[in-house]
């Protein structure tokens, strides 16, 4: 009995905390469905800030749509489009090359596999901040600039965390699994893609997920190496439309037009939940 | 089916382990070989230098006179049954059992199926005789309705199955078993070992099957390697190596209850044993210090003969193993029936011709013919 109700006081740190999650969700979807003036008095004195509107704006989301960039529709179409290469070519490279990596790493017996790990991992000590600069100067000297090339092309050599994270996963397959594929008559890639890739469905689960919404809603890369509003993607284009219509001023829009932006995240994430779930927990008992 | 044969074979690791030293044997075409031996004694990495999995350091293994050293394991037509089945999880048992076979199909491609119908054609006929051949495996043996479970959902015996049908659909040239029955319990272990053996009589197919058991071994082989610290100790059929062990190792390893030892000096008949009782033998053996070898069905109760205590009375039902104590040594007697002595006793024992073996002096005692 003691032992239910005291199971039962976790709920609470729980319960807060969900509710400091979902605030800034709610906050943005209640903002996104007010008029303007509604959102302007919501924001300036804080009146009814997160009150659901009596007579919600749907018409919000198309607006937000239609005034992204500087020509109608096509503003949100390019950068809708543009964000959906890049994020699949994106996912796509970097389950293949992490996962083949961490295949290597953790299955193929070659000199020097210990250090060139190692090294990999110490990739990881290094912030984003520092690459920054060398990276922009290597890929303006091959006229990658402005192009969608620099923020495709890296995902297909690998990501030290998602390496580490299959190495540590394929570590746990029987070795025995990998004869049996090259008795059958594959070599390493055709073990890899046929035996290894397939059981590795968790670890790629949370690659998928994790790599998405980093993609998708990454502002820095995009802003850096896109100069052209037909190249934008959509976070970029959110940012560009604050500033078209001076920030707080169009702020349901621009609160309309983030809930659109992030639909895809979620609806990933609820569909990948299972394995991501899985996944994380392998990561959390065996890495 | 084919000859295989390992001309002076060595396999050391690095770090410099010997795993193998000079091993040499030839296996004919549809042998039945059990390489058998202790944990560690190099009878697993021999059969995965066979079957292409390890490199070899020195000497040849050739398959059909055809050197395969350099051959890389997925070319050297041969199927292997691993110890833990290495069924593929992600595939149903049908897929499972396609996997080989699927791969040596020449027209794989979709596309061209789509664009050339004489290619689609040949294409849909080779699906189709591996279709065949995936259920004739599965009819062979006893699994046909198990084909679109996954592994997860069979048990031990059915999985083992599943792995023995994966070899058998390939019909390789040489099928390869690294103690695939050591994960069954012991009454589906018996069962299997049985239907191993008529498959092998059915088939005719040449198998390499390794084992620590010596009893499986001693059932299931034509011949027996007995391997220790990377070295053939003896290889020959297994009744020969029950009857004549090559030396003292294998004497002790093959034969369940395990040989007893006993040193000694032996003087005509009789034995002077060190530390112990004399014992008077039905026939004279070599003169001199040596080991006296005794299987535990040679000592048997009788009127005349040694004085030893019975420590241990264990009933089998149809024998029982009476553990004695005789000076400083131990000894095990097996008898049929029941025993109906107590344990503690001091009863008198005898021993009979066979049975009794002569072994040089030392670990590695080699035999003595008498």
């Amino acid at each position: 009995m003691s032992r239910t109700r005291a199971n039962r006081t976790w709920y609470i740190p729980l319960l807060l905390g969900t509710v400091a999650m979902l605030f800034p969700l709610w906050w943005m979807i209640t903002l996104s469905l007010k008029t303007e003036a509604d959102a302007s008095a919501a924001l300036t004195r804080g009146r009814g800030l997160l009150s659901v509107p009596a007579d919600p704006q749907w018409g919000n989301y198309g607006e937000a749509i239609r005034r992204v960039g500087t020509s109608e529709w096509w503003g949100f179409l390019d950068a809708l489009a543009n964000s959906i290469v890049v994020t699949t070519v994106v996912l796509v490279a970097t389950i293949l090359s992490s996962s083949l990596v961490g295949f290597a790493f953790a299955r193929i017996r070659f000199r020097g596999n210990k250090v060139l790990f190692l090294l990999m991992l110490a990739t990881m000590m290094l912030p984003a901040q520092v690459t920054m600069i060398p990276l922009f100067l290597l890929f303006r000297s091959m006229g990658w600039v402005d192009t969608l090339l620099p923020l495709i092309v890296p995902a297909f050599f690998g990501s030290a965390f998602f390496i580490f994270m299959y190495r540590q996963f394929i570590a746990q397959v029987p070795e025995s699994l990998i004869e049996a594929a090259r008795i059958d008559g594959y070599g390493w890639l055709g073990a890899w893609w046929k035996i290894i890739l397939p059981l590795c469905r968790p670890v790629t689960a949370i690659t998928a997920v994790f790599t998405f919404i980093f993609v998708w809603n990454d502002f820095m890369t995009p802003l850096i190496y896109l100069h052209s509003e037909d190249q934008s993607t959509l976070a970029v284009a959110l940012n560009s439309f604050r500033n078209q219509f001076n920030g707080i001023k169009d702020v349901h829009l621009l609160m309309a037009l983030s809930v659109v932006t992030m639909i895809p995240c979620i609806v990933l994430f609820f569909a990948a939940q299972k394995h991501f779930i899985e996944g994380l927990g392998r990561g959390a008992v065996k890495g | 089916m084919a000859d295989v044969r390992f001309d002076s074979v060595t396999k050391v690791y690095e770090g410099g382990v010997q795993a193998v030293d000079r091993f040499s044997m030839s296996i004919s075409d549809g042998e039945f070989i059990v390489l058998v031996g202790p944990s560690g004694c190099g009878k697993s990495t021999t059969l995965r230098m066979l079957a292409g999995l390890e490199s070899t350091t020195d000497g040849s293994i050739l398959i059909d006179d055809q050197v395969v050293n350099d051959m890389p394991a997925s070319e050297r037509d041969i199927a292997m049954v691993f110890q833990d089945y290495a069924l593929y999880p992600h595939m149903t048992v049908q897929a499972n059992l396609a996997f080989g076979i699927d791969r040596r199909r020449t027209h794989r491609s979709r596309l061209r199926a789509l664009c050339a119908p004489s290619y689609a054609n040949r294409r849909r006929e080779e699906l189709a005789r591996v279709r065949t051949r995936v259920q004739d495996a599965a009819r062979t043996l006893g699994i046909e309705d198990l084909l679109e479970r996954h592994p997860r959902e069979l048990s031990g015996g059915q999985r083992q199955r599943v792995a023995l049908g994966r070899a058998l659909v390939r019909d390789p040239r040489v099928f390869l078993l690294d103690e695939p029955l050591s994960n069954l319990d012991a009454r589906l272990r018996l069962q299997m070992r049985a239907e191993l053996r008529m498959l092998h009589r059915s088939m005719g197919a040449t198998m390499v099957y390794v084992t620590h058991d010596q009893e499986e071994a001693m059932t299931l082989g034509d011949r027996l390697v007995v391997m220790k610290d990377g070295v053939v100790q003896q290889c020959d059929t297994p009744m020969a190596i029950y009857e004549r062990p090559a030396n003292r190792f294998v004497a002790g390893f093959i034969g369940t209850p395990s040989m007893h030892f006993l040193p000694g000096t032996l003087t005509g008949s009789t034995f002077a044993t060190d530390g112990g009782p004399s014992l008077q033998l039905p026939d004279p053996g070599p003169d001199g210090p040596c080991l006296l070898g005794l299987r535990p069905d040679a000592v048997v109760p009788a009127d005349t003969g040694f004085q030893a205590v019975v420590e241990v009375i264990e009933h089998y039902g149809d024998c029982t193993d009476l553990v004695l104590r005789c000076g400083d040594h131990e000894l095990v007697s097996r008898i049929r029936g029941h025993y109906e002595g107590r344990e503690g006793d001091t009863a008198t024992f005898a021993i009979k011709h066979r049975g009794v073996h002569w072994f040089e002096p030392g670990e590695n005692g080699r035999r003595i013919q008498p």
